[in-house]
């Protein structure tokens, strides 16, 4: 049970890494929702606000709490999950791309 | 009590009625044989609840082996309606019995043919030629067939109850809505494809997790075999994409049984999203099925060339690309909705750029077979007639590819030629390959040369009788799913395709004889080295039929092909395993498995007919299965090195017998 | 000494035997979760196609009740942190302390789930429900979607208490937290893209 405590150490972070991902998490929550509510910005500003918080939020919760990193499991974690994203990309990008223009095309609704 | 579902739900066409009648008499002859012959606690226990992959594997390619059987069925009731439909005759098949049986074909090959031959042979060779005891996740691996057959035999009692789907097998929108699809041919449809589709799902992430974490030591990625790397990139593609099936068949659910409007005419939906979506699926599906088969022609090529497979690199990365690929053409199913220019042509020529790779593995075969000492038997022939008749099939799907030839071969007769030719010359092609190729390892002999060799010329003559024809009628406006047509001069084409079906017929019939004579001779074709081709990949470097721990020692692997090397230090023969033997860690058989394939099939035929109290039996009995899984402690056990050793030395003795024999028949044939 | 199926690294797998195949298990839930994430992609994708057709309907704006979803979001928020307080406690062996970590995890969650049933059922109730136009079925179906894998997270914590409670910490609970945990930070992900793309986004 002794190499639990030491493998825990370096892949399942500490009550610090956890407090600052919290602290992070509700920073970037606060930061897009004040922005939307005030209505300060400009539309297309807070658009960027909101998906540049939201990202940095994800990579919060990746890194600070589910520890993925490129040295566990030879970073076959971090390979499969930027494949995914990239797939997510590719299919959501270019579904909307394509239903963007059938509309236009067929001027329906 | 029993929602939609009464006795006129019973079909009374005399087709079908006869199928009935059949499949009921030879399901009860079955079932008396198998008590006569008490073999329902041997089934039970060494086959329904057993999480050994070689078994699975061999199961997965029986059912598929039935499901051919009616799938071409469907085919033939398909060709000879065509055949006699001409100058607007009626033929046989009324259309609403017509739409159901193309539906049915697809979906059957697709989703109960094609599919699980590419998993069976996934998972009697992976786990051999990665020098590993079993998969990640053996229970799960139990657990994904019985989902599957689930599928199956939902898709089989639609024959029965009801209706299958008259929709094409990807069910467009919003044909396949409530509102034109009131009855529950839809339904089937959808809770045998989403019940198999979780299946697969698993398998897909058993295997990758299998192949990335469980390879034997010193086997580095670019170590694997050719089929393992196909199959991995095969793995990829079922983990990114069938969830997109699984979702969009959801929103299809969800708009038969709540009422949402995802596909509907009004309120809002967008049946086009419906076609996006189930090709974003749908192309990534056609490459899970086809790698797999390029890497059993490279193994195929690389033994009987003997040579090692020319460019293995390029291979590993060609298969790569394609998988990227793969998910940036899905329009170019759907190039005439109407995206517009800008839209076609970027999907236009991505489509074209996939062939690239594609010609690169071509170009790997023949130089691989370029100067090797080239052995014609039958796994070669398929693999010859497979090089030639997917380049055809490729080069229609690159003028497929063309947005402007498209709008005018787009739903003809050359669509169903084009996939036909890659399909069957691929997929098919394959999967017969590989089943001779890879036969000996799961049962211990090997098929029938000769009528291996009769059904490989029959299929191969009968596909180009069968759909040359149908490109040929394409160019006269023939288009796809037609139950009769007006123009009579149509009709000798139709003829002769019709002719091409009856000689793949013969093809089917004569692998069936192959495995009667197969069976029968099994005594003269034993494989009793485990090593019948004198082949390069580990899963020969283990007896045949494999045990069930695989391998007594886990090998170590110092190269690609390594097999081959350990038969060169060896003086030319496979190094046999040596005492001492140690304790196996194996996982244990399971009940959970069958018994949740058993539920979800309860609960998929409940849900298709309405019958909500019997879905939520079926739920509550899945949970209930689940959560005794979760809470058993007992699932593996150890296999007692003295009983290893007590195999393993059989095996020595058997080899050693052979060997002695062998060298008396030589001499003997050498003095006379 | 013995060998292994369940992992193939020969060489140290019988000086932590459990960790390789306790490694194998989170791999495989990894990669799970990734073909989860490409089911909610797919949710995503058809919410966004979706957005107009609100067939004279209400749109986003004027339904959703952002100061709510802001409670949701920090119930789930802070449920990701407890969660990784009872990772902790395991790493500890402290068997008492996972017990109540995840128990307020449970209760978090729970109140999450009270939100949102809430909502849905406020919208049904003024007759907008998923039936009304292609925009509302969207997004009741991606947000419930996403409403039962929490149920389903509940469900699994529920069964993790038992499991610790008779069983203990062994190496077939542990894996299992490890797992559960990969899940529910899973369902924060997911439901940042929610809160960012349909909520704050619907308003704008």
């Amino acid at each position: 049970m002794s190499g639990h405590a030491s493998h825990a150490e370096h892949s399942h972070g500490s009550v610090k890494s956890y407090v600052i991902g919290l602290i992070l998490s509700i920073v970037l929550t606060i930061i897009p929702f004040g922005v939307v509510m005030t209505g300060s910005f400009s539309t297309a500003v807070t658009l960027l606000i909101i998906v540049a918080t939201a990202v940095a939020q994800v990579l919060v919760q990746l890194i600070l709490f589910m520890h993925m990193s490129t040295k566990t499991d030879e970073g076959w974690n971090v390979t499969s999950f930027v494949f995914t994203v990239a797939i997510l990309v590719l299919v959501i990008g270019g579904s909307l791309w394509i239903m963007h223009n059938l509309h236009l095309n067929m001027m329906i609704g | 009590m029993f929602g939609k579902l009464t006795l006129e739900a019973i079909p009374t066409d005399p087709i079908i009625m006869t199928t009935i009648a059949g499949i009921v008499v030879g399901g009860l002859a079955l079932m008396a044989a198998i008590t006569y012959f008490k073999k329902w606690g041997y089934l039970w226990t060494e086959w329904i609840t057993s999480i050994d992959h070689k078994k699975l594997g061999i199961m997965y390619f029986l059912v598929a082996l039935v499901m051919l059987l009616r799938g071409f069925a469907d085919a033939i009731m398909m060709r000879s309606q065509q055949m006699m439909a001409s100058g607007g005759a009626e033929g046989f098949l009324p259309p609403s019995h017509y739409d159901q049986i193309f539906t049915a074909h697809g979906v059957i090959m697709i989703f109960f043919v094609a599919m699980p031959m590419v998993i069976g042979l996934m998972n009697l060779v992976v786990p051999l030629q990665i020098g590993a005891r079993d998969v990640a996740f053996p229970f799960l691996n139990n657990l994904s067939f019985w989902l599957f057959a689930a599928g199956v035999i939902l898709v089989n009692v639609s024959l029965f109850a009801g209706e299958f789907a008259k929709t094409g097998w990807l069910a467009y929108a919003p044909l396949s809505g409530k509102e034109y699809s009131p009855g529950v041919g839809v339904d089937y449809w959808i809770w045998a494809l989403q019940i198999s589709g979780i299946g697969t799902t698993l398998t897909g992430i058993n295997f990758f997790v299998t192949i990335i974490k469980m390879r034997t030591k010193g086997m580095s990625m670019f170590r694997m075999p050719i089929f393992t790397w196909t199959s991995l990139c095969a793995n990829v593609l079922i983990i990114a994409s069938f969830p997109i099936l699984t979702a969009t068949i959801a929103l299809l659910t969800l708009d038969r049984y709540l009422g949402m409007n995802f596909f509907t005419t009004d309120l809002g939906g967008n049946m086009m999203m419906y076609v996006n979506l189930i090709w974003a699926w749908g192309h990534p599906e056609v490459y899970i099925l086809i790698l797999p088969a390029f890497g059993v022609f490279s193994e195929v090529i690389s033994t009987f060339a003997r040579k090692r497979l020319f460019g293995y690199g390029t291979m590993v990365w060609a298969t790569i690309a394609i998988t990227i690929l793969s998910f940036i053409v899905w329009l170019h199913h759907f190039f005439t909705m109407g995206a517009g220019a800008n839209v076609n042509a970027f999907f236009g020529i991505m489509t074209m750029i996939i062939a690239i790779p594609t010609g690169v593995k071509i170009f790997n075969w023949l130089f691989t077979m370029y100067r090797g000492r080239l052995e014609f038997t039958s796994p070669v022939l398929w693999t010859l007639g497979f090089i030639i008749t997917f380049s055809l099939g490729g080069m229609t799907g690159v003028m497929l590819s063309i947005p402007a030839a498209n709008f005018v071969l787009h739903n003809s007769l050359f669509v169903i030629a084009h996939f036909h030719n890659v399909i069957i010359g691929g997929v098919v092609f394959g999967m017969l390959a590989g089943l001779t190729f890879w036969f000996p390892k799961a049962f211990g002999f090997t098929l029938n040369e000769k009528w291996g060799k009769r059904s490989f010329w029959c299929w191969l003559i009968g596909f180009y009788v069968a759909f040359t024809p149908l490109y040929v009628l394409s160019f006269f406006g023939a288009v796809r799913r037609m139950q009769s047509y007006e123009n009579g001069d149509w009709q000798p084409l139709m003829i002769v395709a019709w002719v091409g079906a009856v000689i793949i017929a013969a093809g089917i019939a004569c692998t069936l004889i192959q495995f009667y004579v197969s069976i029968r001779d099994r005594k003269q074709n034993q494989d009793v080295t485990g090593d019948p081709w004198g082949a390069r990949t580990l899963e020969w470097a283990t007896s045949s039929p494999a045990p069930f721990y695989n391998f007594a020692h886990l090998p170590e692997v110092e190269g690609v092909d390594d097999f081959w090397r350990m038969k060169e230090r060896n003086g030319g023969v496979a190094p046999l395993s040596e005492a001492p033997y140690q304790d196996i860690h194996m996982p244990k058989n399971t009940w959970e498995g069958p018994v949740l394939g058993g539920l979800s099939t309860v609960f998929g035929f409940a849900l298709v007919w309405h019958i909500w109290w019997l879905a939520i039996v079926g739920g509550i009995g899945m949970f209930a299965v689940f959560m005794a899984r979760i809470f058993r402690e007992d699932v593996d056990y150890y296999v007692p090195a003295a009983e290893v050793e007590r195999i393993e030395s059989e095996h020595r003795r058997r080899v050693e017998a052979d060997a002695s024999s062998s060298t008396h028949a030589t001499q003997a044939g050498g003095q006379a | 000494m013995s060998t292994d199926t369940l992992s193939n690294q020969d060489d140290h797998a019988h000086e932590h035997d459990h960790h390789d195949t306790s490694g194998t298990k989170l791999f495989g839930f990894w990669v799970y979760l990734m073909s989860d994430l490409v089911i909610f992609g797919s949710l995503f994708a058809t919410y966004a196609v979706l957005l107009r057709g609100t067939a004279d309907g209400p749109t986003g704006a004027e339904i959703f009740e952002l100061p709510l979803i802001l409670i949701s979001t920090f119930l789930l928020l802070v449920s990701s942190f407890t969660y990784g307080m009872a990772v902790l406690a395991m790493n500890a062996d402290r068997v008492a302390q996972v017990k109540t970590w995840l128990g307020v995890t449970f209760l978090l969650g729970a109140g999450f789930i009270g939100l949102e049933a809430y909502e849905f059922n406020h919208l049904i109730h003024l007759g907008y429900g998923p039936d009304r136009s292609a925009f509302l079925s969207a997004f009741f179906t991606l947000v419930g979607t996403h409403g039962l894998h929490v149920i389903f997270g509940l469900i699994w914590i529920l069964v993790m208490l038992i499991q610790v409670q008779t069983k203990g910490l062994t190496d077939m609970t542990r894996p299992r937290i490890m797992c559960l945990s990969l899940f529910w930070h899973f369902l924060d992900i997911v439901w940042i893209c929610v809160f960012s793309f349909v909520y704050l986004m619907g308003v704008l």
